[in-house]
């Protein structure tokens, strides 16, 4: 087999020291969404129920939890981390990191790099590449790299069933202290006018006949396949998939076109429960994979962000899984902690109802 | 605006950081340079566990200017495993009732808008009921 030139991997190997996911606890069910806006009309509903912030939640607090869970695993010292990056497409400020003061609470402020990243729904698997690059080129030991998001959809638009809350958040280091080796990654993105938001606009827009094939199936089955011929892999040889997931039906099929059965996505497959992520969502797929891997395992994660690209990593647990995983909350741990909402509550919380 | 205070403080609020005096082990939140025990004016910082649980609680409905946005809330006196009290609001609650003796853990939240919208986000230390 011939190296892919295109295939991104650092000089030094690299991997995931420490990960840590986290959702809130409020879950506003589709059927209240359609109750609303459709006359309850019930079938055809993208999930089942969307994760909600609470009222003193954002973007900043979210990374802020899931990196004490990512360190808590990690078990390093702080002062040893080079790189906090975060990407999301809510960070609660326009101007003024969400990274700044996630590292300043953590205790790696102020010998660290730290910014914020924007790709949609890919930003979080954007970071996470940097940060490979940052240990990869031994600029650092440690860097953090995370994705989360407090998505928000127009009210009776199809988003609005399944712009949710959460993400997940790694310690990239040195591989032989990685509880799972980090292989290669492969990147492919293009011009694709599928989903945005302007500045000062509160919601997105999306380009409806963009979102499907030219969009999501076009960018994830491209990166999800060079990968695997590049590194000379079938989907059987992977134990476990996880792609990004907008609903529960785009990540099913993009896992049975690229040959993947149903129960080799299962334990990565959230959104049905939590709603769509958005920069958190292929990467908390794989925090709860992480959750109930094995050693040995191999993991393929695809992430999609509109606009449009993909990430596909090539994972390898490694035996000191078994060792930290226990050691903070599991991404199951905040999906059993559930209080239901209703749509009047939901527009409180979301900050829907004028109040000026 | 209180922007230098807030400032100030980021430590304490984000972590649930006091001090440790260095000569009698006396745990102190907020921080203090003076012993409150001993009178020694060594101290070093000490981050609490962020465990404890509720010993005394309160529901706000009428909220001071800058919490409206979050009110009805409930404060608590929170008994910390270090054994020191606390004073934080309680958050996440869902359909919980607070009760006294309720196992609560540390997160940091968004406390308040510093002004407008257009003002600096504040966060630091809440409880909410342990989640497992
Ligand atoms: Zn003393």
């Amino acid at each position: 087999m011939t190296e892919n030139k295109n295939l991104l991997k650092p000089s030094r190997p690299v991997g995931i020291v420490g990960y840590g996911a986290y959702v809130p606890r409020y879950r506003l069910p589709a059927k209240e969404v359609a109750r609303v806006w459709v006359g309850g009309r019930g079938t055809g509903l993208p999930i089942k129920e969307k994760s909600v912030p609470g009222l003193d939640e954002d973007v900043i607090t979210m990374s802020l939890e899931a990196t004490r869970n990512a360190m808590k695993r990690a078990g390093v010292d702080p002062a040893e981390i080079r790189a906090v990056w975060f990407g999301s497409e809510s960070h609660p400020y326009a101007v003024k990191p969400t990274s700044t003061i996630v590292a300043e609470a953590i205790g790696a402020a102020p010998h660290v790099q730290a910014a914020d990243m924007e790709f949609a729904c890919k930003a979080g698997t954007e970071a996470m590449v940097m940060a490979m690059g940052m240990v990869g080129s031994g600029m650092g030991r440690y860097a953090i790299a995370g994705g989360l998001d407090t998505a928000q959809g127009k009210p009776g638009d199809a988003l609005e069933y399944t712009a949710a809350a959460g993400g997940a958040a790694f310690v990239i280091g040195p591989a032989d202290e990685s509880l799972a080796v980090i292989n290669a990654v492969y990147s492919y993105v293009t011009d694709t006018p599928d989903f945005w938001r302007r500045e000062y606009q509160r919601y997105p827009e999306h380009g409806n006949r963009f979102t499907g094939e030219p969009a999501y199936f076009k960018h994830i089955l491209a990166a999800g396949k060079i990968l695997m011929e590049a590194m000379g892999a079938k989907a059987s040889d992977y134990t476990w998939a996880t792609f990004h997931q907008p609903n529960a039906k785009f990540p099913q099929r993009a896992a049975s076109l690229l040959g993947f059965t149903p129960e080799q996505i299962e334990p990565g497959l959230l959104s049905p429960v939590i709603g769509n992520t958005y920069a958190g969502a292929a990467i908390i797929g794989l925090t709860s994979t992480l959750d109930v891997a094995k050693p040995g395992d191999r993991i393929l994660m695809v992430s999609f962000g509109s606009g449009a690209g993909s990430d596909a990593f090539d994972i390898t647990v490694t035996e000191k899984l078994l060792e930290r995983r226990d050691k903070a909350l599991k991404t199951q741990d905040y999906i059993a902690r559930r209080t239901e909402i209703d749509y009047a509550m939901y527009a409180r919380m979301r900050g829907k109802i004028a109040m000026k | 605006m209180e922007i230098a205070r807030h400032w100030r403080l980021k430590e304490q609020r984000y972590n649930l950081t006091g001090t440790v005096c260095t000569k009698c082990g006396e745990k102190s939140f907020p921080p203090r340079r003076v012993c409150p025990k001993c009178g020694s004016e060594t101290s070093a910082p000490f981050t609490f566990c962020g465990r404890g649980e509720v010993y005394s609680f309160t529901t706000i409905y009428e909220a001071p200017t800058g919490f409206n946005e979050t009110a009805p809330y409930t404060v608590a006196l929170v008994r910390l495993e270090e054994g020191l009290l606390v004073t934080a609001q309680l958050t996440d609650l869902g359909n919980d009732k607070p009760e006294i003796g309720m196992p609560v853990e540390m997160v940091t939240r968004r406390l308040r808008s510093d002004g407008d919208e257009r003002g600096m986000l504040v966060y630091g230390y809440k409880f909410r009921p342990a989640v497992v």
